[in-house]
């Protein structure tokens, strides 16, 4: 593999996030490097979704410490993020459930977007030039996930597999330096899934996007990763390569129950 | 042989593209949808891509005589090749897209190729595969770099660097290109096409560009195919109908060749494209009609019932009026109303507005089928031939359609009929070999340089060419007339009612059918008369159904009965098997073709019911389900008799 991880780009130190009396994360630390693929895995509660949702500023953890790009900071605010570069998509589909594919995925292209709101409803000049631009943009994502075959169907009547690609496309139309999937792989079959790990890795592998990935499925957290991130209760109880998150005692027993 | 001002004969297709580059240039010679926008190569970005592309092969050592194998979906690029191959004197082999690595290897290894040009990361893992035991492969070119910076292999070219490449010997050598050109015959192969193979392994069709470019002109001048027409290029490269549209008539004629996005966008591609002439297999035509049919019925009432009100007229009339024959002053008027309202409407939305020539061929179109496209003013008609004979024998002429028939032998086609019913063709469009195989070559053409079809058939009084089976399935009743089980079977199948037919007759007095009704169409004819059925060998057994069946094999009769070849073989008894013709069972092969000679075994005593004039015949019969269990299935299967017809169609018992 020609693809180089570098240098740490996303350090999480120390992070805590409560909800009232629920402690959804504890003491948490972990770090993204530049071009990799960190998953995050965990049984059912264990605060996956919460990890993500601190990263992109969804949530603000009680504690801790963000470091991004060499920037400290002690939350992320959403806007921030995107601005940043990182995109995400969610467990549960987030789409225009009655807008074409095509405008679900331009609308990934909105932070980009110079032209004011007057400039737009007349379409002229600038705002033709800039809409063919992103045009053109999301015609290279339709392409690479080949789907232009619903590019003009709207998406609530597209089978959930699909939707889920759709769903990766609306956060790549963003080009994200850094690329948060919650759980892309749930509710597909085999088939599906094989699709779905080979544009995750051409993904990373052509655009240079970093991701970080929720997923339960251990065979394709297994074989795509570069390292794992192991949650229990709020708690990391595991980091490290597929390897040795696998022989991990601590990992197994959350995962396979141990004789108490 | 058409001849340029300059007295140089256009009689390779190499020549015609540097003519069609010359006089014009500018026109479009193909499109392809790239990024959701269609892109347009014209005639001198054509010769100038293709040329520069034959200089970068030159480059990697491809000789006159070599194969170059094509493999991918249908691309510019790749049609492309095929003429820088030619310019060089190479001989194009484009492959089947969708084979496995394991198909292919028989023929790189046949065909000895040395340089594969293929489509993309999919077909360059393939070849991977099988590259240790076709030593003789030496380079692979792609076009699509996607997937592939990985790859370090020093055998693996990108196209942009063989394309680069030889334009740079090109501006060194300008003249190298032009003398290869030159260099060119009339009689040289122009392409390899392999045959399926259904029938032991696949063999290599060598045609030269003198067979080539005689039937595209025979064709292009039989519908008037011009400059300005448009195709939409949609089946595999590897076929040789495809071949003849997208290559040989396109460079012939100098029309645009367009190429969908992908394999799943063609029906968008086609309203996009709006072709002005197209081609289609009979399932293609088929799929549209029930897309149709089953967006109307979910329509308002008012325009459900104008369609229907309107689709009974260019029934009684649109076929007729296509065809220039006479109709009703009253009839015209309602067709063109009809035709502002809803055929108009309904050919915009098929993508068939601008058609004026539609082919189809491959299999039996069923006449329903064919008239409906016909009665809304498409002009679809029906094509005979083989890959040895560059597709082209047989062809229905405008205004001269006759559903059951292929057409009239092509201009420059002699046809003529063996003995025993077998098709013999000659003329300019004949294979030149079969590759390697002077056995195989020496078998298919007979003393008199008449090419042996294997399909039986006939010339009726019209001079029509009419396809009844393969001349080995053709067989002969104990009163001597031919027996042609497909022939009836299809008529059989043609209706809706009707899945499957299987007929005897072979050695015997008469001729009698086992039918399996289709469970979709019966079943909903069924429960529009609230008849109640628990399953297939209960709906099939229904004296109603079998009143139904009974009617749609008499109307086959009467049809047989015109026909005075086949008047003798019209069916004098049926019964509906009790179960589904299943290839889990072997008795349809995987295709869904009817494995005759095993169903006669397997229910001999129906046959023999069949024969003996026994009214009724209980039958038990094991079958596997899905999930791999057997079961039984039982039933007292009765026997009925069809009414047959005279020639004048006046009941003869």
């Amino acid at each position: 593999m020609a693809r180089e991880i570098g240098e740490v780009i996303l350090d999480l130190r120390n992070i805590s996030l409560r909800f009232g009396g629920v402690k959804a994360l504890t003491d948490i630390s972990f770090d993204v490097r530049d071009h990799e693929i960190r998953a995050i895995i965990g049984p059912n509660g264990a605060g996956k979704s919460s990890m993500l949702n601190v990263i992109n500023g969804v949530y603000r953890p009680q504690e801790g410490e963000i470091i991004f790009h060499g920037e400290h900071r002690r939350d992320m605010d959403t806007h921030e993020a995107s601005a940043a570069g990182i995109a995400r998509t969610f467990q549960n589909i987030a789409l225009f459930k009655g807008m074409s594919v095509l405008d679900n995925l331009m609308t990934g292209r909105n932070l980009k977007i110079k032209t004011n709101f007057l400039q737009q409803a007349l379409w002229w000049g600038p705002a033709q030039r800039e809409e063919i631009e992103h045009r053109k943009k999301v015609e290279e994502v339709i392409d690479f996930l080949e789907i232009e075959h619903i590019r003009k169907t709207p998406v609530g009547r597209l089978p959930y597999g699909l939707q889920k690609r759709v769903e990766l496309g609306r956060a790549l139309a963003a080009e994200p330096k850094m690329l948060l999937l919650d759980e892309p792989m749930a509710g597909m079959n085999v088939e599906e899934k094989q699709d779905m790990c080979r544009f995750v890795l051409d993904v990373n592998d052509q655009f240079g996007t970093t991701i970080v990935l929720i997923e339960h499925d251990m065979g394709v957290v297994m074989d795509i990763s570069d390292r794992v991130v192991v949650l229990d209760y709020g708690k990391k109880i595991g980091d490290g390569t597929p390897d040795e998150v696998k022989n991990n005692p601590e990992v197994i027993s959350a995962y396979l129950g141990t004789q108490h | 042989m058409a001849v340029t001002p300059s007295g140089e004969s256009l009689d390779t297709f190499p020549r015609l593209l540097m003519h069609h580059a010359r006089v014009r240039g500018a026109r479009p010679a193909m499109r392809e949808k790239d990024l959701g926008i269609w892109q347009t190569w014209s005639w001198s970005q054509v010769a100038e891509e293709t040329q520069a592309f034959a200089s970068g092969l030159a480059q990697l050592g491809f000789l006159r005589g070599d194969r170059l194998a094509i493999i991918g979906d249908n691309r510019p690029h790749l049609y492309g090749s095929m003429l820088s191959a030619q310019m060089l004197g190479g001989i194009p082999v484009p492959m089947y897209q969708d084979a496995v690595a394991a198909e292919m290897l028989f023929v790189l290894q046949d065909a000895g190729i040395h340089i594969a040009f293929v489509e993309d990361q999919e077909q360059v893992d393939k070849l991977l595969e099988i590259k240790d035991q076709c030593p003789e492969l030496l380079h692979i070119v792609y076009d699509d770099p996607r997937g592939l910076n990985h790859y370090t292999q020093p055998f693996l070219h990108s196209f942009d660097e063989i394309v680069a490449a030889g334009r740079i010997r090109n501006q060194n050598q300008p003249e190298f290109i032009a003398a290869e050109i030159a260099q060119g015959r009339t009689d040289d192969v122009s392409v390899m096409l392999y045959t399926s193979g259904t029938t032991g392994k696949p063999k290599g069709v060598c045609q030269s560009h003198h067979a080539f470019i005689a039937s595209a002109r025979g064709g292009a001048e039989f519908d008037g195919l011009r400059d300005t027409d448009d195709i939409l290029s949609y089946l595999p490269m590897a076929w040789v109908g495809d071949h003849l549209f997208s290559i040989a008539q396109a460079i012939y004629a100098g029309f645009t060749v367009n190429c969908p996005e992908s394999g799943d966008t063609v029906l968008t591609d086609l309203r996009e494209i709006g072709p002005t002439y197209y081609f289609a297999p009979p399932r293609v035509f088929e799929n549209m009609l029930t897309q149709v049919m089953i967006r109307m019925e979910d329509a308002g009432a008012i325009k459900r019932g104008m369609f229907h009100y309107f689709m009974d007229v260019a029934k009684r009339c649109g076929a007729e009026i296509l065809d220039g024959k006479p109709v009703s002053a009253s009839d015209r008027l309602l067709y063109a109303l009809g035709n502002l309202l809803v055929y108009g409407p309904l050919r915009n939305v098929l993508g068939m507005t601008r058609i004026r020539v539609a082919y189809t061929a491959g299999a039996a179109i069923g006449p329903d089928l064919c008239r409906f496209y016909r009665s809304i003013g498409i002009n679809l008609k029906q094509l005979y031939g083989q890959t040895e004979t560059c597709a082209y024998v047989g062809l229905q002429p405008d205004r001269e359609i006759k559903f059951d028939s292929v057409g009239k032998p092509a201009p420059g086609v002699e046809i003529k009929i063996a003995d025993n019913g077998e098709i013999l063709v000659k003329g300019p469009m004949l294979l030149t070999e079969y590759y390697k195989r002077p056995d195989a070559t020496a078998e298919s053409i007979n003393a008199d340089g008449y090419f042996m079809t294997g399909d039986a058939g006939f010339l009726d009084h019209d001079g029509h060419l009419k396809i009844i089976d393969r001349a080995k399935d053709v067989g002969k009743l104990s009163g001597g007339a031919m027996f042609a089980p497909n022939y009836i079977e299809n008529k059989l199948k043609f209706f809706q009612y009707i899945k499957e037919a299987v007929c005897f007759g072979h050695d015997r007095d008469m001729v009698c059918a086992f039918i399996n009704i289709d469970m979709g169409a019966v079943g909903n004819w069924a429960e529009r008369r609230n008849i109640a059925y628990s399953g297939y060998t209960d709906l099939a057994c229904k004296p109603a159904v079998l009143e139904l069946i009974g009617d749609c094999v008499a109307k086959v009769n009467a049809e047989l009965a015109a026909e005075e070849l086949t008047a003798d073989t019209q069916i004098h008894r049926f019964l509906v098997l009790h179960k589904e013709l299943d290839p889990d069972d072997d008795e349809l092969t995987r295709t869904r073709k009817v494995r005759r000679g095993f169903i006669a075994d397997k229910y001999a005593v129906l046959v023999e019911a069949l024969y003996t004039g026994k009214p009724t015949q209980f039958i038990e019969t094991e079958v596997k389900f899905e999930d791999g269990r057997r079961g039984k299935v039982a039933a007292d299967l009765v026997i009925r008799d069809v009414p047959t017809y005279d020639a004048q169609g006046k009941r003869a018992a």
